[in-house]
């Protein structure tokens, strides 16, 4: 089967391309790129007016499967990311079971792509159970095909713990996706500690709780020599950790959510449970931080930290609530509308973000409009915008604290292996 | 309102044959009681759900709960709980009129306007009164109702207390903090005192009651620093010996006992409003 994309404005930053051209694909595969191509046994998709770009690969998302199927599974989860111009995924491993063995690792795997939606990736656990105890088999995970290990949903507790992570990780080469969180400084904590928890009498979140956190796992990277990527980072200071750290050349990435550079606590008012994550929204004074790390580089890749809920999980008292939002289906559109269209980053600098990078960091040949590479793509409009409407996700979350926003960005097609997974109708 | 209390007239009937609920997730045997007597002196009907012995403690949610009762055509359910934000939450589930009787650290409405109509008693008025409150402000819906309120009604509102019991970026709020409650206390025409709960200690945000009582406590020797004619206030329960010194608490200048009739009349108010005729 061929496609020719006709017309698009091409951003492929791995190959320095930011320009119109038409695209050819054939057998799953780029084959060229060029100005006036034509083939006649191809299907033909206008993308006059639209970009093209290499199909997003989001490190961070929660599927839920196995174990927590009514908040979302492998399926509902896959064709979120499709309809978010998400061709590659990473699964957290906070299931239940935990994915700590590497049967589970192919279990999630092989559902992934019998769905054939996007690429299901997940990460295994640092440690079994994800009990901070003993680390798990992290060579039979790297074998079962594990892209990374992490305890996410909660951090390693035992700082000797993640020293020994981040030694015997480094020898199957798997990167360590830390959640880094001082649970002793949450201490019970459900919002962002600041003038809005104070105004709404709800217990605060520290930033320390965060940063304290991330300069313990940088020091112990820098140390061990280990792969460390930082996940949803936040905060001003964890961020300024980051920062000296990989001056000094520790092996460090890091990634942030689009809710981190969008949102501030504010959107909590009125005990809203739909801006309830964690890490929790922080002032503007974080924003601030976040986008200025994204545009100096120190801040790696954007990740949604896609977390559906049952709507019941959510309807409750502000602390009772359960953390956690969508992100699939509206990263693209928070990326471009606060990003992009604020000139914080160039198009190309947020495609990035959301491909490129996240695609080195995990060491596999995405990210990229190369001839011979897979043709995993995405086509959006950034002219035009469009009300983000919950009820029309595919994801089983609906919550979002996005809906009702006027955002740019919407997916108009997603290609991946050179099939088209969804086209706006 | 407060005559008919006083007097002894009490029954006024203008809120019978309405049916009010008492829902109430945190023991408090106080506002409690005062609510529900200041519905049965309007004459309305009235119940009370304590969330132990119920379907609460058999894991339904906050929101079935809330819908069964108004099932059973309450016209005011009254709700005190843990969370912050339940009553706000609730609200969108009913028909019924919510009051709130304390939610988590969040508000106290009720108390906070029995606290102005004591002041407005006492002191004839709100402008450029000040106001100190003192204690542990952070864990205090109490301090929160009554900053909101003061300051809409154009009074000055200092706060005193420990750091470790000040919430962030209070002084936001248009008010100002010092952990040197003298300062707090200086010039102050009404010095209200929070109520500690013993289990912050243990939490280690302060070392003991003892020190507490040194540093936080309000005794005669401090009241000297408040203007000479202010008035002292508390919302009970009392911790005697910590907070405020039995001296203060017995002394002529306090008004505790005066708060509690009060707050009957405040809540027959906010109830009559709510499901008058
Ligand atoms: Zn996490």
């Amino acid at each position: 089967m061929r496609l020719l994309i006709k017309n698009g404005h091409i951003i492929d930053p791995k190959n320095g391309v930011d320009e119109v051209r038409d695209l050819l694909i054939a057998d799953g595969v780029i084959l060229s790129a060029g100005k006036n191509l034509a083939d006649e046994d191809a299907q033909v998709l206008d993308a006059s007016g639209k970009i093209v770009a290499p199909g997003l690969i989001d490190l961070h998302v929660h599927f839920r499967e196995p174990g927590y199927e009514y908040k979302e599974d492998i399926e509902t989860g896959s064709k979120a990311a499709a309809k978010g111009g998400v061709t590659t995924v990473v699964c957290m491993p906070n299931t239940k079971p935990v994915i700590d063995n590497g049967a589970l690792v192919q279990y999630v795997m092989n559902r992934g792509r019998e769905i054939g939606l996007t690429n299901v990736l997940t990460c295994g656990c640092i440690s079994k159970g994800q009990q901070s105890g003993e680390l798990s088999e992290i060579g039979e995970l790297k074998a079962a095909g594990a892209v990374g290990i992490s305890d996410d949903g909660r951090p390693v507790l035992s700082p000797s713990l993640m020293k020994k992570a981040l030694e015997y990780a480094q020898m199957f080469d798997m990167p360590i996706l830390s959640h880094s969180e001082d649970l002793d400084l949450v201490d019970g904590g459900s919002m962002n500690e600041g003038y809005m928890s104070t105004y709404l009498g709800l217990r605060g979140i520290p930033k320390s709780a965060e940063s304290v956190a991330v300069s313990r796992d940088v020091l112990l990277a820098e140390e061990t020599g280990g792969r460390l990527h930082v996940c949803h980072v936040s905060t001003k200071n964890a961020i300024e950790a980051i920062r000296n750290a990989k001056k000094r050349g520790a092996k460090i990435t890091a990634e942030t959510a689009p809710h981190y550079f969008s949102l501030t606590d504010r959107a909590c008012d009125g005990f809203n449970t739909n801006a309830k994550m964690n890490p929790p929204l922080r002032d503007d004074e974080d924003v601030q931080a976040v986008i200025t790390a994204l545009a100096d580089g120190t801040i790696d890749a954007i990740a949604t930290d896609h977390a559906p809920h049952h709507f019941d999980e959510k309807e409750l008292e502000f602390d009772q609530a359960l953390n956690g939002i969508v992100g699939l289906e509206t990263s693209l559109g928070v990326g471009v509308t606060y990003l992009v269209k604020t000139g914080k980053l160039t198009l190309s600098q947020l495609i990035e973000k959301m491909s490129v990078n996240p695609a080195s960091i995990l060491g596999i040949d995405k990210g990229t409009l190369g001839e011979g590479k897979p043709a995993d793509i995405v086509i959006f409009d950034c002219e035009n915008p469009y009300k983000v409407c919950v009820h029309e996700f595919e994801s089983k979350g609906k919550n979002s604290p996005y809906d009702g926003f006027e955002l740019y960005g919407k997916v108009k097609t997603t290609i991946l292996g050179g099939k088209i997974v969804y086209q706006e109708d | 309102m407060k005559r008919e209390v006083l007097e002894g007239s009490k029954k006024d009937n203008c809120l019978s044959g309405k049916s009010i609920i008492t829902l109430f997730f945190e023991n408090s045997t106080r506002t409690r009681l005062s609510f529900e007597l200041a519905s049965k002196y309007l004459g309305a009907t009235a119940a009370n759900i304590a969330a132990s012995g119920s379907s609460v403690a058999k894991g339904e949610t906050l929101i079935d709960t809330a819908k069964t009762i108004d099932q059973m055509a309450a016209d005011v359910i009254i709700i005190r709980h843990s969370s912050s934000g339940a009553p706000h939450l609730i609200s969108n589930y009913t028909n019924a009129s919510i009051v709130n009787a304390g939610d988590g650290m969040n508000e106290h409405p009720t108390q906070a306007l029995l606290d102005f109509m004591t002041m407005q008693e006492k002191k004839g008025g709100f402008q450029g009164l000040r106001v100190a409150i003192v204690g542990d402000v952070k864990h205090s819906r109490v301090a929160r109702s009554n900053v909101y309120g003061l300051k809409k009604l154009g009074a000055d509102v200092v706060l005193g207390g420990p750091a470790t019991l000040m919430p962030a970026d209070i002084e936001q709020l248009g008010v100002k903090a010092y952990t040197d409650i003298d300062r707090a206390i200086e010039g102050a025409d009404v010095v209200m005192g929070l109520r500690i709960q013993l289990e912050r200690q243990k939490k280690g945000l302060f070392p003991s009651v003892r020190e507490y009582h040194k540093y936080f406590g309000i005794n005669e020797e401090r009241l000297k620093l408040a203007a000479p004619d202010a008035i002292v206030m508390h919302p009970g329960p009392v911790n005697r010996g910590v907070e405020l010194s039995a001296a203060v608490i017995d002394g002529d200048r306090s008004v505790i006992g005066e708060q509690v009739t009060n707050g009957v009349c405040v809540r027959m108010a906010v109830l009559n409003l709510l499901a008058g005729k």
